[in-house]
């Protein structure tokens, strides 16, 4: 930026080289760092590649003489990996859709109508997801049994992707309000206005209107709550017995220890494991960094 | 919030609102209703039914069982769990490492690579990277450079016999946490940062160039307290981070205590059947300790929306 800013004085000129020189040297320290930053990365995937009788052989830093994708195609079958991959969507698709859906009504009604609750209301949502998920585990888990035996099923949300989908919805829920209500506040209101004056309905002014303006805010939010919800450790872990319905972020915990004799395998699955999230970052990279700072800086 | 507020338009609204429909009625009642009802039952209830619950013994799920203990639960873990107070120990040492460490660095980040140096892309999609892996693709991946036959011993040359447990042994265990935790911290703080000083007027930098302040000296004299908003949340995201920890520090030690940190000892205390009242406890004495920098935050967002 500095250097844009043309001043004729001699000694301005000095300190502006002098500043190159250090941004230079700056930038190769971060440069140096940023390697480092992704070395576990890389050496993970180089690992992968590798067989481990390999590496108990020879050593970390055995030079390679078997490489390939044998570990992956092995992990796909014999972590059942496409079963759990399965499982992740059916808890985070419907999850984040339920979040964009809700979070987009509460914020449509309290920044489109106004009622004497208004920043109660997104006050109430803004803290409830701030609250620490342990608080909440103890009643839900025994309402979610409780709910199964009044209906005859015991695993009616407990044990079910279903349940795991209604605590993700009822938690991001908060912030999606949070969200897309500062987004809302943005929109002019005469946009608004002239719908009303032209007779439009709630549902129409919500989803011929306003629905199709929120389309920037409802892409970065997805992604992100895609990346959360899919990441997600805690609540399949505990609203899950059965292994086998478990998301693939929670199954990695028992692979890793079922698969320690085998760890390059295990580190093969880890790859698989990473890649949807890391494909999403790479070509959604924007709407991610939007999705992650709008909550902060109100982007 | 304050947008409905203005005095004109209160009015205009009150009076518009006598004209909705018996449909339109309906149809706002269920916008509101059907998600308040989620968010109440299955957050707000159930965070106040814990904090009620702390004070009883329960087994089971039928409410008659409910058995009242008092300040029983608290007293059995501030004076007859030794392992609570390691606890406190490390999620104390995380804290300020993060605060003094981690986040420090974030912020220096930022601030180099909102500068334009020479492959800022690069180095912000490098630095960002492990904020997008999940906490468990994590602990496997570290894990893979720190095992008795992994990168790290094989660097110090020892044979496996011979290997640091890194995670095992209590001299390492907590640095090396501290280190693997840091590795997402710094990316994520880097991130929020990043945004905030988007927002910064570039105008005000240059003054301060051109008034002859040294990088540091414009940075904090000029950017850092323009940032306040965003510095604010910083600091909170990095308590409740630390305070928070879980999913890694479980990835590794599973329950078994191996590094004690207050997520792990809640989650002891409240998974599966064996769920005891003490966890419930032990969940309020975690929001206790995060209140404050939840209230923080919460008053910076909407004490800065009624500008």
């Amino acid at each position: 930026m500095t250097t844009m800013i043309k001043i004729p004085e001699n000694k301005t000129k000095k300190k502006l080289h002098a500043q190159q020189i250090k941004d230079r040297i700056i930038s190769i320290f971060i440069g140096i760092f940023a390697l480092v930053w992704v070395f576990p990365i890389v050496w993970t995937l180089w690992s992968s590649l590798r067989p481990y009788a390999e590496i108990r052989a020879g050593g970390v830093f055995s030079p390679p003489q078997e490489l390939g994708i044998f570990n992956y195609t092995e992990a796909m079958e014999r972590m059942d990996l496409p079963l759990y991959f399965a499982n992740t969507a059916l808890i985070t698709l419907p999850a984040v859709f339920l979040i964009l859906l809700f979070g987009s009504l509460i914020a449509f009604v309290v920044t489109r109508y106004s009622f004497r609750f208004n920043v109660a209301m997104l006050l109430l949502f803004t803290a409830g997801n701030m609250l620490p998920p342990q608080l909440v585990f103890i009643p839900v888990f025994k309402m979610y049994l409780a709910l199964g035996d009044l209906f005859g099923d015991r695993r009616l949300l407990y044990d079910n992707h279903w349940g795991v989908v209604l605590i993700h919805v009822a938690f991001q829920m908060g912030f999606a309000t949070f969200v897309l209500s500062s987004y809302m506040k943005t929109i002019p209101k005469e946009i608004s206005e002239s719908a009303m004056v032209d007779g439009a309905s709630v549902f129409t002014h919500y989803f011929r209107v306003m629905l199709p303006l929120l389309r920037p805010p409802l892409a970065s939010l997805g992604v992100l709550m895609i990346t959360w919800i899919y990441n997600d450790f805690f609540w399949a872990l505990v609203l899950m017995s059965n292994d086998s319905k478990r998301p693939i972020t929670s199954a990695l915990g028992r692979l890793q220890g079922e698969f320690v004799t085998d760890y390059n395998l295990l580190a093969a699955g880890a790859m698989i494991a990473a890649l949807p999230t890391l494909i999403v970052f790479f070509v959604l990279r924007k709407q991610f960094v939007g999705g992650l700072t709008l909550g902060s800086t109100k982007g | 919030m304050a947008v409905e507020t203005a005095a004109p338009s209160t009015k205009q609204i009150a009076r518009r609102r006598r004209f909705f429909s018996k449909q339109d009625k309906v149809t706002l009642g269920f916008f509101i209703g059907i998600p308040t009802f989620l968010h109440l039952s299955l957050v707000w209830i159930p965070a106040i039914a814990t904090i009620a619950l702390s004070f009883t013994y329960w087994t089971g799920i039928r409410l008659e069982d409910i058995v009242w203990a008092g300040t029983a639960n608290y007293e059995n873990i501030f004076f007859n769990t030794p392992i609570f107070w390691e606890a406190i120990r490390v999620n104390t040492i995380w804290l300020l490492w993060f605060f003094f460490i981690a986040t420090p660095l974030g912020v220096l980040l930022a601030y180099q690579i909102d500068r334009e140096i020479r492959g800022h892309k690069i180095y912000q999609s490098a630095y960002f990277l492990p904020v997008v892996l999940s906490l468990a693709v994590t602990g496997i991946i570290w894990n893979f450079l720190l095992r008795p036959d992994g990168f790290v011993n094989g660097l110090l040359g020892l044979p496996i016999s011979e290997a640091v447990s890194f995670f095992g042994d209590d001299r390492y265990n907590i640095w090396v946490i501290m280190i693997m935790a840091s590795w997402r911290h710094i990316g994520y703080i880097m991130l929020l940062y990043l945004a905030g000083l988007k927002a910064v007027d570039s105008a005000l930098r240059e003054a301060a160039t051109i008034d002859g302040a040294t990088e540091w000296q414009s940075f904090r004299k000029v950017v850092f307290p323009a940032m306040r908003p965003v510095n604010i949340i910083v600091i909170v995201i990095t308590i409740i981070e630390s305070l928070r920890a879980f999913d890694m520090v479980y990835i590794i030690y599973g329950s078994s205590g191996g590094l004690p940190i207050l997520g792990v000892l809640v989650f002891n205390n409240i998974a599966g059947e064996g769920a005891s009242m003490k966890g419930a406890a032990y969940a309020v004495i975690l929001f206790l300790l995060s209140i404050v920098p939840i209230i923080t935050y919460l008053q910076q967002q909407f004490s800065e929306d009624n500008k």
